[in-house]
Formats: structure tokens, sequence, C-alpha cells
């Protein structure tokens, strides 16, 4: 049904209003303008609403993973804390540090996060809710996703300030490294499909009943892995460690300029989970539960579980350095993609000139890719020699016994 | 094309464009004029978007607004502090009169000119037919592309190697 | 008031103007290297717009041209830039009215 109350469909109540508007009287011009004003608000508070929200669930669910109780002091169960957060941050004194080159110190925030609002435009949030369906979604993202290595420049370099500067320099190495295997990962997808229309992609998942991710695992692994490396986010968040850099390139920035920053690295978080929601965990679509399942409580609900995965990084591994980052990217998920490319391109030649079916091809490229992607982890990363680790374990023996403790050793008897 | 968003697209992205190209010109500060050269490339990524040549705007925004400009911004940090105002050179004056000459001669040129122009509407779906052609009739260039980006890129490595590297050998 | 390709020419004409400008007259080696930026994003435009308007039978070789020009502009900036940090390194300057080891 198409009343305006199917919230099965937000379209539905804001189709009700544009005819109502265009029954007013008003030119063409109108309704067009007022969807997109409608969709940018309703993109908007969604995204900053989320914000709140999960500064709560992470500190709350970190602290979980880390033993402790997290914030509990701010509201019943510490659900106020967000609200504190940001009250805090708008009354703090937003400081212009001297020297600092006043116009591009304050547009380094505002470019910060323009790039991580303006990603969730051609996102399919449900079945006709898409603000912009482009025909070159998938590059679109990537290509906005690239304006992000400016932005941190222009914070880093505006700040007047050596670890500022220091800072911004690495995330930049580290953003445009991986920018490439981002590229690589989505192309696979792209192959499959045959078209970059984000629409098209979520169409040729529900039509072939199967989640991309079976298909491509070597390509979701690499994803997931430069996502979280976009999204400055632990275990890479070498861009404001605060043991390292001094909270790098975003260092001299304090209250709601801070703010700007702190919501960038949520959004971002959110923008690239949305992508591989949508690309290759079927978006809005559930095996043919959106009948009955509004399709955007399915993808929210995708979206915040599978943000859990990274706030599950977060919680569980170390910082990388700086070097194993790069020597990662570009000896290790560079390499893997490409051949993920070869593999995934001669598959889908396989299946368009050999004409075979969808229910025998699908499984079956599932299975070759399932084991070409273990072959080729386990295979290179033991070619590069890290197959066995380093060193062993050893017990810790008591100073008196021996003198000292060897490391690296197996324990020396006594 | 007459309809109301496409001329108020183009006339507010014209605008803008050219006023930030004037303007990397005009500002005393080199990074301020990296700044104002990306704003110029985005308005021409959407002047390209006015023309429905979506695959090659967002093209245009990745490589030149993501890539290219941190090139241009690295190039000016890794180089002396004393030259970053942004100052003409000795030839400000014929260069002046040179590129108002060119820019009457092309405007006269544009303007003069009976084009044929086709009543087609805008494209459709650009991103395919491109491919198709670039691996159709243009896959000899695509492929010297691919061959110069490496050259490029090898060239670019070994030029800033530093010499204690190449004296070791 | 409509839009035709005379218009996106005459901003294709000015931006090529104003990269002339830049690329003849600033004293910086990164200057010159904008305004050959903007020369060939303004050469791009123009392409685009024939493109777009002109009558063919492939319509889109112009966004193929764009495609390449854009590549190469790339690979080409890498270098000038490459460029200009090893003479940085070696004269110590990097304006261009004081490299004049190659003139008579």
């Amino acid at each position: 049904m198409t009343e305006w109350y199917d919230f099965r469909d937000i379209g539905n109540a804001v189709g009700a209003l544009l005819d109502q508007i265009r029954d007013w009287g008003a030119p063409d011009w109108v309704p067009y303008v007022a969807a997109t004003l409608i969709g940018i608000v309703g993109i908007l508070l969604w995204a900053v609403l989320s914000v709140l929200a999960f500064i709560w669930i992470e500190r709350r669910v970190v602290g979980l993973m880390q033993n402790r109780i997290g914030p509990n002091r701010v509201g019943p169960q510490g659900l106020l804390q967000p609200v504190a957060d940001a009250i805090k941050l708008l009354l703090k004194e937003a400081i212009t540090t001297t020297n600092a080159d006043r116009y591009m110190f304050w547009l380094g925030p505002i470019l910060v996060f323009i790039p991580t609002i303006v990603v969730f435009a051609p996102i399919p949030f449900g079945e006709e809710m898409v603000l912009a369906d482009l025909n070159v979604g998938v590059l679109f993202l990537i290509a906005i996703a690239s304006i992000n290595t400016l932005a941190v420049f222009i914070a880093g370099w505006s700040s007047n300030n050596k670890y500022a500067l220091l800072g911004a320099m690495r995330t930049i190495a580290m953003l445009i490294s991986y920018e490439i295997i981002q590229v690589l990962a989505l192309l696979g997808v792209v192959l499959f499909v045959g078209s970059m229309r984000l629409g098209d992609i979520i169409g040729w998942q529900l039509d072939h009943d199967v989640w991309l991710i079976v298909l491509q695992p070597v390509a979701v692994l690499c994803y997931i892995i430069a996502g979280a490396v976009e999204m400055n986010r632990s275990p890479m968040d070498i861009a404001e460690a605060e043991s390292e850099i001094v909270a790098g390139y975003h260092t001299e920035y304090g209250g709601i300029k801070f703010g700007f920053f702190y919501q960038a690295e949520y959004l971002a978080g959110f923008a690239i989970t949305a992508v591989v929601v949508t690309l290759y965990l079927g978006g809005y679509t559930l095996f043919g539960l959106e009948q009955w399942v509004p399709g955007w409580l399915i993808f929210l609900g995708k979206l915040y579980g599978f943000f859990f995965t990274y706030i599950w990084f977060r919680g569980t591994l170390p910082r990388l350095r700086i070097d194993q980052l790069m020597a990662f990217a570009w000896k290790f998920l560079l390499p893997i993609s490409i051949l993920n490319v070869l593999l995934v391109g001669s598959e889908v030649l396989l299946w368009k000139e050999a004409g075979l079916e969808s229910q025998l091809a699908i499984p079956l490229f599932a299975v070759i890719n399932g084991a070409f992607a273990v072959a080729v982890v386990v295979g290179w990363a033991t070619a590069l020699g890290h197959s066995a680790p380093r060193h062993t374990a050893h017990r810790a023996i008591l100073t008196q016994e021996v003198g000292a403790i060897f490391y690296g050793e197996a324990a020396p008897r006594p | 094309m007459d309809d109301a968003g496409t001329v108020i697209a183009f006339w507010v992205l014209s605008a803008a464009t050219i006023s930030s190209a004037a303007a990397t010109a005009a500002v005393r500060n080199l990074i301020h004029a990296v700044v104002l050269l990306v704003v110029s490339f985005m308005g021409v990524a959407g002047l390209y978007i006015t023309l429905s040549a979506d695959f090659v705007a967002v093209t245009q925004i990745l490589i030149y607004a993501g890539a290219i400009s941190v090139l241009m911004v690295f190039a000016i940090v890794l180089t002396p502090r004393g030259e970053r105002g942004n100052a003409e050179g000795f030839l400000r004056l014929p260069a002046l009169l040179l590129a108002g000459l060119v820019a009457v001669t092309l405007i006269f040129v544009a303007v003069d000119t009976e084009w044929v122009i086709s009543d087609r509407p805008g494209f459709q779906e650009t991103a395919s037919v491109i491919g198709e052609a670039l691996l159709d009739r243009y896959v000899l260039p695509f492929e010297i592309a691919s061959v110069l980006l490496l050259v490029a890129m090898l060239g670019a490595i070994v030029l800033v190697r530093p010499d204690s590297a190449m004296e070791d050998e | 008031m409509s839009v035709g390709l005379e218009h996106y020419l005459v901003v294709g004409a000015v931006l090529f103007a104003v990269g002339l400008y830049l690329a003849l007259a600033k004293r910086n080696f990164v200057g010159v290297l904008m305004g050959i930026e903007l020369m060939f994003n303004a050469v791009n435009l123009t392409f685009v717009s024939f493109s777009r308007f002109a009558e063919s039978p492939n319509p889109l070789d112009g966004h193929v041209f764009v495609i390449f020009v854009i590549t190469v502009s790339a690979a080409e900036a890498a270098t000038a830039l490459a460029l200009a940090v090893l003479l940085y390194r070696v004269k110590d300057t990097i304006s261009v009215d004081e490299i004049d080891m190659l003139r008579w």
C-alpha cells in the first residue's frame, strides 16, 4: 500500500507532502527542491543523532571489553554523557593560536566534516530512499573520501605547529596508500554487478539471492581494513595517538572545532560501514524480509551491527606503527587486491562466455573465492616471512635466580 | 539546455570557477592559492555535471582535488619558506597582455562560429560507453597511458631519492 | 535564458587565459604548475562541452580524451614536482627567475 503513513518507505510520506505542494499550484521546481531539502535535513538529523547515541554506546562497550564500567555518572546509566560532551564542547573557548593561518584554521574542521556527510548522498537507505541515485555511485564514494586528504592537510598546516604538521603528513600517507586498496576492493563488486549504481548493486544481490560478502571474501577483508584506516580509528589512530603525537592534526583545535573533528570521525565510521553494508551485505534487503519490516530499519540494524565490529577492533587490537601500516598496505594488501581483481575478472568472463546458470555459478564462485582467499592470505604471508612468530614465549624467571632475563630465547632451566 | 536548474547551476559554478582561478593569481600566500585552485577544480567538476558527464566529473574530483592538490601542497612544504609569497616575476605585464589577447581571440572564435549543434538530450550513462571505447577503439592509447604512468612514478621516485643511497652503490 | 555551447566555450577560454597568465608570470615553480593545471582543466571543459553539444557519430570520444588528459596531467604533475624538489636541493631556490644554468 502506498498511503502516506506506510512507514516501510518514508518516501510515501514525503511523496504525499510533495503532491500536496504541487496541488497548491507551486511551480515545477518547488517539489524537486523541497524533496532535496527534506532529504538533506533528514540525513543530517539522522547522522547527528547516531553520533550522539554512539558516543555513549562505544564508550560503554569498550569499557566492557576492557573489564571496566564505562561512563555511568551523567544521567541514568550514563545515557546523558553525549549531551554532557556536546555542552562541554560548545561552551569551551575555541582558541585560534597566534600565527596560525586564520582562514584556513577556521576552514579545517568544516572541510573535514563535509565529505563525511556528502558521502551519504548516493547510499540507499530504503527502497526509494536515495538522495542522489548516481550512475557512478561507487566512484563517487571513493572520490569524496579522497577529499579527506586535502582537508587533513589544511587542518594540520594551519595550526602552525610542528606536531600537527607531522601528524597530518602521516595521516595523508596512510590515507592515500589505503585509497588504492579501497578502489581495488570495490572494483571486484563492480565487476560482478556490471554497474556502479548502488541501487543496481543491491538489486543484483536481491535477484541472485546472495550477499556479495560470500563471493568476495578477499575484497571484503581489504575493504574493512582500508576502511578502518580511512576512519582514523584504532588500531590505526596514529593521527590522534595521545601518547605519540599529542593528537596529531587536531592538536590546536579546541571547543566546537574539535567537536567537528570528533563528529567527523564517527561519521566517517558510519560512512564506511554504510558502504560495506550496501555493497557487501545486501543493503536494505534481507532475503525478502523487507516486505514486512521497513527497509531502512534493516539497513540501520545492519549498519549498527557492523559498526560493532569496528568498536570491537578498537577495544581489542593494539595500535599499529606507521611503518607497519604502510608495509602492510603496499606489500600485503595491494598484491592481494590485484590478484583478487584478476580472479574476479576471469570468473565474470567465464560466467558470461560459458553462459553458466546462476544456480551453479554462484556457489562455485563462492567456494573458489573462499579457497582463494584462505590460500592467498596464508600463502603470501608465509612468502613474506610472517608465518611463525619470531619470539617464542618464555616463562619469566626470577632475577635472583639467574641475574637477568633473556628476551627472545627460551627460558634457561635453573 | 534551458531548464532553470541547469542555468542557475551553470552561472553559479562558472562564477565560482573563474573568480577562484583569478584569486589564485591574486592572493599573496601560496597555500591559499592552492586551496583556491582546488575550489576551481571542484567548480569545473560541477560544470561537467551540468553537461551530464558524470564519470568525468567524479574522475576530476578524485584525481585533481584528491591527488594533484596534495602533490602541490607537498611540493610547497618541501621547498623554501622565503618563496611562498606567490609573487609575480618580471614578465607580468607581457603575460597579462598575452593572456588578454588569447582570451579575446578564443572568445571571439567561440561566439562567432556557426557551430553544428545536435539536439541530442543529455547522456544517460557514460561510464559503460567510455569503458567500451577505452578497450575497443582506444586500446593503444590506454596501454601507452598505463606505461606512461609507470614511467612517471618510477621517475619521480628515482629523482627524489637521497644522494647517499646512490653513493653507496 | 538558455545555456548553450558558446557559454561553456567562453568559460573555457577565460580559464585558459588565467592559466596562461599564471604559467608565464609567476615566480614560484609551483605557481607555474598551477597555471598549467588550470590550462588543462580549461581544455578538458572544452572537450566535454563539444562532446555534449556537437554532432558526432561517437559523442563520448570527448570524454575519453578528457580521461587521457587527466591521466597525463597527473603523471606530468608528479614528475614536475619531483623536479621542483630536486631543483631546490641543487640550487637552493625555487624561483624560476634564478634558474638560468642553461641560458647562453
